[in-house]
């Protein structure tokens, strides 16, 4: 982190040098124009000013003049519009390889969980050149994730999750600001971000202190806990292959059948309010809702799982009741290197 | 150094108004100010009573400044300065620029500038004035049990559920406030469509009518969904209903569009009005109309219509979809085009005119510079790609401090020394005047210029204590903020001493054109002692014959009561 003055911010993100350039585009607009209006005002001032003597003032009107300002400020209009709007687009889907990394944001502090189960608070260590997928929560009010050097930003909105991505580009230490105000500690809401050369990455998420578990492991074991696997082994729909499917769904009158994908924000209410959306066939009255037993974090750790029994069908299959789910899960150690493993295939 | 009106000659006898006593005059009890009818006293009360909370929010202001010349948070604590940020910003918005000029120089101009008698609903204007006055005591109430600390914006689920503080009090006396503001918007509406004098067409009406009028549509159909807004916010609070905390099953985002709906086309509620004063300014200090009349009115118009549907871009890094974000985004862009139409119309105004740089021009000048940059800036923001990068930093900070505070005051410090005169009937000092408009033009921009470079560098808004390495800007930004400061409470002082010691003003020191010329200084009870009757178009510069001033010829006694007797006389007096 650079503490001296600038008056420019680092840029560390693939993004930041594209914001940059359409940045310098709209200063030179700015500049052009404050300094035209600024000229023609003093200029006209002083040409015109009232003296003794001087022609009385003519009336002046002229249509091509005004057509002119018109169309001007259009045209560049949309250039700015069509060059904004590119800029989003492009940043709107994060490409499929992205390292997805949890979030959750409280009054004040933010909290960030690893796939492998390493946890940080306010910091968030990165590889550089690879891309990163946010998943994000808020447990109270609304935040918001803002890493300046990067150029992005996300709100975090209680009750649903948001996603931010970004590609670091420069190995190093960078802001990280909350930037929706949210009460008392606002201002004290920030952190660091970490963007360390790959090699060391790896060695930095291995050293994962004891008692850590990976978030599906924990997700399991709460499915296990709760009870959750009584019924979605049987009764209930299972759980094999939800992730990313579409469910046939009705919310208030059966008739009234609805298509959803089943995303993050969907197994998320239907967890914490299972009467919101019902799939058909099943009846209202089967699932309890889980609202107050289980913390965001929980109900992270809980999709985790999901979506990994989602990818391995026959996990999810052969669910049964009670202590047995320990069994059926990898032991720890090794369910860590096979992560690993398959994030050193991404990278290539 | 005294000072010498314009134009000695113009200010020719008074044919009209000699005899009866001024509206100031006429009776100086307690009593009757409070229980005035009069248009024009209504528009002193309200002026003095936003005097003082400008003072209040500009003390609030200042604290914060204060606050940071120093990374650390060493002069007050978080909790003080989250209060001091919403105080500052709820009574600069609600109780300060919504209803800076339309309530003060609307209130006393509108009747006078379509040759009315008065608005249409004198008593519905003074309990405008009074619901404005329990507004702010409300409000003024929750600072005193202790604050509000959730920003003028109000977001929820921390002001309905989180904050410790007296937010319930404080969206009491906004929601009261929007009364006013409705009451006055409808009060002007009616008064334009059925009060204009014989022969004031739509196309004769002066812009600042027009703008008024844009603005006033704006009051009347916006404000009601703030009212509602903030009061689903005390609900929320006071009754745990699960309108915006999701814990409850409400909707954290809804707040927002909610809350932007108004807040947005509010921003063209100050701004509008600030336009028409610069129209006026413009064409009288170059003697000439203003380029393109028709087009700036309807500029106007659009701006108000169009100004409804840009809500959304305050809302691009909520999660909003990306097909909404990019319509928002184009949206925005398309208020931006009258707006630049506008600014170079009042430019070239002043080609080939006969400029003279009195106080009140100086400030119209001063205007035309930072309202432009605000305005370039406001497009950095709609352009969605960027305005991710720059939400909720210090560029937004500047962003609307230039156009709001550079824009809309520097209007109105314009509009209250031109009609000055008018008013009170006395001149200011003219050499205090300049020297006040040249600090608030050079501290206004050393206190908001940094703050643009800032907000690009990544530092958030409502920031108590902050990075290292932004301190060298908020240095110069606090400089300024007191050269600033100075240049405000000049006027406070010359202005004051004018209103008892100045030099009697004449009728119409500038030698401008407009109904609210005609009449005496200060105007009688009644604004014209006779009905004026408009023969020709507004700024029908130049003044060849200084009687076209006083046209005797065009003023009919109207003191019949008789509607046709009325018409008849009009006719023939045309004819
Ligand atoms: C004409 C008078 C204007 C006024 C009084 C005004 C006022 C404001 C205010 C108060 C905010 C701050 C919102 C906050 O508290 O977060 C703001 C933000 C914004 N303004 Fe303006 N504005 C004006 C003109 C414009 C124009 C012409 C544009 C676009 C062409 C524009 C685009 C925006 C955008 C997109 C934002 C949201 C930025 C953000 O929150 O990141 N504004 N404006
Ligand atoms: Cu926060």
């Amino acid at each position: 982190m650079d503490k001296s003055f600038s008056l420019w911010p680092t840029q560390a993100s693939k993004q930041a040098l594209h914001v940059d350039l359409f940045y310098i585009f709209m200063l030179a607009v700015t500049a052009f124009f404050t300094l035209l209006i600024a000229g023609l005002v003093v200029f006209f001032a002083v040409k015109y000013r009232r003296r003794e003597g001087a022609p009385p003032p003519e009336k002046f009107e002229n249509v091509k003049l005004e057509l002119v300002w018109t169309i001007v400020p259009l045209l560049i209009s949309v250039v700015m519009f069509v060059w904004g709007a590119k800029l989003v687009v492009a940043s709107s889907k994060p490409p499929e390889n992205a390292l997805e990394i949890h979030v959750i944001g409280k009054q004040w502090m933010w909290h960030v969980q690893h796939s492998n189960g390493r946890r940080e608070i306010n910091e968030l260590t990165v590889p550089v050149g690879r891309p990163v997928k946010l998943t994000m929560q808020s447990q109270d009010v609304i935040h918001s994730f803002f890493i300046p050097a990067f150029r992005c930003k996300q709100d975090v909105v209680p009750g649903r999750f948001s996603y931010l991505w970004f590609e670091p580009s420069e190995p190093g230490e960078y802001h990280l600001f909350c930037a929706e105000y949210c009460g008392l500690q606002h201002s004290g809401m920030i952190g660091k971000v970490k963007v360390l050369p790959q090699a060391d990455y790896e060695r930095w998420l291995s050293m994962s202190p004891a008692g850590e578990e990976s978030m599906q492991v924990a997700g399991a074991k709460l499915f296990s806990q709760y009870g959750c696997a009584t019924c979605h082994s049987q009764q209930g729909p299972s759980m094999a292959g939800l992730y990313g499917s579409e469910r046939v769904v009705w919310s208030g009158t059966p008739d009234k059948e609805q298509k959803v994908i089943a995303d993050d924000n969907y197994l998320r209410e239907s967890i914490l309010y299972s009467k919101a959306k019902i799939v058909k066939g099943y009846s209202p009255a089967l699932m309890p809702t889980f609202q107050g037993l289980l913390t965001e974090e929980n109900v992270s750790q809980l999709i985790a799982y999901i979506k990994t029994v989602g990818k391995d069908a026959k996990l999810g299959n052969e669910m049964t009741p009670g202590g047995r789910m320990q069994d059926l899960l990898p032991p720890r150690p090794e369910m860590k290197s096979r992560n690993s493993d398959s994030e050193k295939r991404d990278y290539k | 150094m005294t000072t010498i009106p314009v134009n000695p000659e113009l200010t020719s006898p008074l044919p009209l108004g000699r005899k009866g006593p001024s509206y100031l005059d006429i009776s100086f009890t307690v009593k009757s100010w409070l229980l005035t009818l009069d248009h024009k006293r209504i528009a002193i009360l309200y002026l003095l009573s936003m005097t003082a909370l400008f003072i209040v929010g500009g003390a609030f202001a200042t604290m914060m400044r204060l606050e940071l010349t120093t990374p650390q948070g060493d002069f007050v604590k978080a909790e003080a300065y989250n209060k001091l940020f919403t105080m500052h910003g709820v009574t600069m918005v609600f109780f300060f620029l919504i209803p800076s000029v339309p309530a003060t120089l609307g209130n006393f101009l509108v009747p006078l500038m379509i040759g009315a008698r008065d608005l249409a609903f004198p008593r519905i204007n003074l309990a405008s004035w009074y619901l404005f006055i329990i507004g702010a005591a409300f409000t003024l109430a929750a600072m005193f049990a202790g604050g509000v600390d959730t920003g003028w914006t109000f977001y929820t689920p921390y002001s309905s559920v989180y904050s410790n503080s007296q937010v319930a009090l404080a969206v009491v006396g906004i929601f009261i406030t929007g009364f006013s503001s409705v009451l006055t918007g409808l009060n002007f509406i009616v008064t334009v469509h059925k009060m204009r004098a014989p022969g004031m067409t739509w196309f004769r009406l002066p812009l600042f009518i027009w703008s008024n009028y844009a603005a006033a549509l704006i009051m009347v159909l916006g404000t009601p969904v703030i009212s509602i807004t903030m009061v689903l916010v005390a609900v929320e609070r006071l009754f745990g209903v699960g309108i915006f905390d999701p814990a409850n099953g409400g909707d954290p985002v809804l707040f927002q569009h909610m809350f932007w709906f108004y807040s947005h086309p509010a921003v063209y509620i100050m701004v509008l009005p600030a336009f028409g004063v610069i129209s006026e300014l413009m064409a009288a200090f170059s003697r000439k109309p203003v380029f393109g009349y028709k087009v700036v009115a309807f500029a106007s118009l659009a701006i108000a219509l169009l100004s409804f549907v840009v809500w959304g871009h305050h809302l691009f890094t909520t999660g909003q979809s990306v097909y909404a974000a990019l319509v928002f985004s184009v949206l925005s862009f398309l208020v931006g085009i009258p707006t630049a139409i506008k600014v170079f119309n009042w430019t070239f105004t002043m080609y080939k005119g006969s400029v003279s740089l009195e106080t009140p021009m100086l400030f119209a000048l001063g205007f035309l510079g930072i309202f432009t940059l605000g305005g370039l800036t406001g497009l950095f923001l709609a352009a969605v790609g960027l305005d991710i990068h720059l939400h909720d930093t210090y560029f937004v900070v500047a962003h609307f401090h230039y156009v709001m505070v550079g824009g809309v005051v520097l209007a109105f410090m314009g509009g209250l020394h031109y009609w000055w005169p008018k008013i009170t009937g006395r001149m200011y000092n003219e050499f205090w005047g300049k020297m006040s408009a040249i600090l608030i033009f050079f501290g206004f921009n050393l206190t908001f210029f940094p703050q643009f470079i800032l907000g690009y560098l990544g530092m958030p808004r409502r920031y108590y204590a902050y990075a290292s390495e932004f301190q060298v800007l908020n240095i110069l930004s606090s400089a300024g903020a007191s050269i600033l400061a100075s240049g405000y409470l000049l006027p406070g002082i010359y202005l004051a001493y004018s209103f008892v010691k100045g030099p009697k003003a004449g009728d119409n020191p500038w030698g401008a054109k407009g109904l609210e010329w005609q009449t005496s200084s200060p105007p009688p009870v009644e604004n014209f002692k006779k009905m004026p009757i408009v023969t020709e178009d507004c700024y029908n510069y130049p003044l060849v014959d200084p009687h076209d001033l006083q046209p005797e010829d065009r003023l009919i006694d109207s003191t019949t009561k008789d509607d046709d007797k009325l018409k008849e006389q009009v006719k023939d007096k045309l004819s």
